[in-house]
């Protein structure tokens, strides 16, 4: 499962960040690294991109990107 | 201790994430003892102040607002140059101040880590601890120094909190960098992200040890705000209205200052003609200069409003939403979400519009957007549609309710948003092709914006613009004014015209050496721009457009709305005609060519509204877009391939139009 595949309000830690190129560089500079938590907040009127929380803040991303960015299998609460 | 030890003077660089408080921290040092300007061949600002240290002083450099110091974008670019010691003219900083939100600690900290392995020592300055504290969260900052190895000081430049403090840690760290408190096992291929990876694994100990959250379910505001501001349905309701509002303003509250300008250069003129000898110099100071460079600072209003509107909309935190809800309807044709901005702002002026794609990170979309951000139909256009549809359109209904001027109005702003989407779509397949760039952008929290930052921020954007205009602006003045100014006509050898023409307009303004004064028309028409004009002739005449028309698209090379003038000087009405002038608009319906035949039909005003709105005429947007995009080539492509699309596009206007039985 990826991020885009995330429901809305749900949280759940990255397994890992595939790809190495700018999009995945940048996604770990951002902070969403191995082991940290995410929650969906909400996708744009058109359905992309997406707003997520990550350490406490809001990031934005498109929906492809958000597919680089591999979950673990089970939700966690915050 | 001897003198040079007793008054340093150092050099300081200010390094922090966009909207960590950076902006007011350096105002709150500095004072308003600061200049800015651009780095050498790079449109990223370059701003130092001087920060007193007591005994000592420091250059304080501020760096832009930055993510991380990898060199994906330019800005990342300079601010690692600046910190190496690569930047001509800056040295290489004694001490970096990393300023650090303390509401998003382990993202702000990232670029702080990434400065502690430059070798330079590093102190930290900690932002919105109130806020932080207000949220009932606790923070240890002796641990979180002790845990990060550097200087933690807590700032509210507001307050006046920490300034003291901040310049004792930075006067007392100079010389001793710190260590790396963390292995970097890099190399390999995945070398970047083991980097990543390392520094946020060495952050979230730091952070862990030293921070207590309270309130684990943080009341979240800015998404509170943002299940309205962000909605599917109300978000994008809002947004029309917010620029609506902004479109508005521009344009109805400009209109005053803008006139009173056009008057004030008026009446310089016209001092200045009292002042300075009748003769070729008062005509230069007084048609080329001051009418040249007053034509352009008129638009200053609007300029300023504009910038005060991206401010505030910036400083709230609202541009990132606008951005976010607007991102999927311009990817469609390949730009990023931030270019919605500039293209509206060009509606204004294109000037405002492309020094406004400065937000665009990546190049190619930035330079897409400043390409096609002329299109919009500006406010200097709007003389020419205005007149053209006044002379042939006006009073005519479509129904027998429509207004037709409205309707080619709009058919006007239509056509220039469809070319420039279809435009951007072919670039961005072509010469600026590239892979879609990141949108990865951050959300940052709403917030009351600061007075004086925005205020700051748009006088400084509008004096550049006056800096930057100014110069290019005033040679092509007085280039196009001695194109009309020269040769001088002598009265022997235009008399067959004078009568011709009836030369019943006298002017005030003939060379002394010359016995009868000459109409203003009639100098124009035998001077190097007249000649240009029959010229031009055979080029535009497919277009229905006679070479007194081809005088006027010369003159209008300068700004669009010189055209409304230049056809008042050519058909002899006087050149203070405005666009809703009577003789001038019967001028025009009863000019004649020199077949006899009359020159103007609705088919050729049509024609030339075309013209206007995809031609690149306008010489203080040439200006900034060399200026912007630091290339001649880009420039130079952008006149020719607006202006050969014009062309095209009146070419079919008027060849289609004639087919279709059309005059």
């Amino acid at each position: 499962m990826t991020l885009a595949d995330l429901a809305k309000g749900e949280s759940r830690k990255v397994l890992s960040v595939r790809g190495e190129d700018v999009v995945t560089r940048r996604l770990m500079e951002m902070g969403v690294v191995p082991g940290v938590a995410i929650r969906m907040v909400k996708s744009a009127p058109f359905g992309d991109p997406l707003e997520i929380n990550v350490r406490g803040y809001s990031l934005a991303l498109r929906r492809n990107e958000a597919e680089s960015v591999v979950l673990e299998k089970v939700a966690t609460n915050e | 201790m001897n003198e040079n030890q007793s008054k340093r003077h150092l050099t300081v660089a200010l390094a922090g994430n966009p909207n960590a408080g950076k902006t007011t921290l350096f105002n709150s040092l500095t004072g308003l003892n600061q200049k800015v300007a651009n780095y050498p061949g790079v449109t990223v600002e370059r701003k130092e102040g001087v920060w007193n240290l007591g005994e000592d002083t420091a250059t304080l450099i501020d760096l832009p607002g930055l993510y991380s110091l990898d060199a994906t974008s330019l800005d990342e670019q300079i601010a690692r140059d600046v910190i190496t010691g690569k930047v001509e003219g800056v040295p290489r900083p004694d001490v970096i101040v990393s300023v650090v939100d303390a509401t998003n600690l382990e993202r702000n900290l990232y670029l702080a880590t990434q400065l502690f392995e430059y070798g330079i020592p590093v102190v930290i300055a900690l932002t919105m601890i109130d806020v932080f504290e207000k949220r009932k969260h606790d923070i240890d900052i002796e641990k979180l120094s002790e845990s990060l190895g550097v200087p933690v000081i807590p700032v509210n430049a507001k307050a006046e909190r920490g300034k003291s403090e901040l310049a004792e840690k930075v006067l007392a760290s100079v010389g001793t960098p710190g260590r790396i408190p963390y292995e970097l096992n890099g190399g390999g291929p995945d070398g970047d992200t083991a980097k990543i990876f390392a520094r946020y694994n060495f952050i979230s100990t730091a952070v862990q040890e030293s921070v207590r959250h309270n309130d684990k379910r943080e009341h979240r505001i800015s998404e509170k705000i943002d299940r309205v501001l962000t909605h599917r349905v109300f978000g994008l309701a809002i947004l029309i209205l917010i620029l609506l509002t902004v479109f508005q303003a521009i344009f109805s509250w400009a209109t005053l200052p803008m006139d009173l300008l056009e008057q004030g250069f008026g009446a310089l003129g016209d001092g200045v003609r009292t002042i300075l000898p009748e003769g070729i110099l008062a005509d230069l100071v007084v048609d080329g200069v001051i009418a040249g460079v007053g034509g352009v600072l008129v638009f200053l209003p609007q300029i300023l409003l504009l910038f005060l509107f991206i401010s505030i909309l910036e400083d709230t935190g609202y541009l990132a939403r606008a951005a976010f809800l607007l991102d999927k309807l311009m990817s469609r044709v390949g730009l990023h979400g931030k270019a919605f901005l500039p293209l509206m702002s060009s509606f204004a002026c294109a000037i405002p519009g492309i020094m406004a794609t400065r937000t665009i990170e990546n190049r190619r979309d930035r330079f897409a957007t400043i390409m096609i951000a002329p299109f919009m139909s500006c406010s200097a256009r709007l003389p020419v549609y205005t007149l053209m549809i006044g002379a042939f359109f006006a009073g005519q209904t479509i129904f027998g309710f429509i207004s037709l001027g409205a309707v080619l109005m709009l058919a006007m702003y239509a056509l220039g948003i469809i070319v420039a989407l279809v435009v951007a779509f072919i670039l961005k397949r072509t010469l600026l092709k590239a892979p879609p760039p990141p949108f990865i952008m951050e959300l940052p929290p709403y917030r009351m914006p600061s007075l004086r930052t925005v205020f700051q921020n748009m006088l400084t954007r509008a004096w550049l613009f006056v800096k930057r205009a100014g110069t290019v602006i005033l040679a092509i003045s007085i280039i196009l004014w001695a194109l009309m100014y020269f040769p001088r006509t002598e009265p022997t050898r235009s008399s067959a015209m004078q009568t011709e023409l009836s030369a019943s307009t006298g002017s005030d303004k003939g060379d002394p050496a010359v016995e009868l004064p000459l109409p203003d028309g009639e100098q124009l028409r035998n001077s190097f721009a007249g000649r240009l004009g029959h010229l031009i002739e055979p080029v535009i005449r497919p277009l229905g457009f006679d070479w007194k028309i081809g005088v006027a698209l010369i003159a209008s090379f300068a700004a669009r709305e010189v055209l409304v003038s230049t056809l008042s000087i050519i058909y002899n009405v006087g050149k203070d005609e405005n666009e809703q002038s009577e003789t001038l608009i019967s001028a025009i319906r009863n000019a004649r060519d020199d077949n006899g035949r009359l020159v103007w039909t609705p088919l050729t005003a049509l024609t030339l509204m075309v013209f206007f709105v995809l031609a690149m005429q306008c010489m203080s947007t040439v200006a900034i877009v060399r200026r912007e995009t630091n290339s001649w080539l880009w420039t130079l492509f952008m006149v020719g391939y607006m202006t050969g699309l014009a062309y095209l596009a009146a070419f079919f206007t008027y060849q289609g139009g004639k087919l279709l039985g059309f005059s």
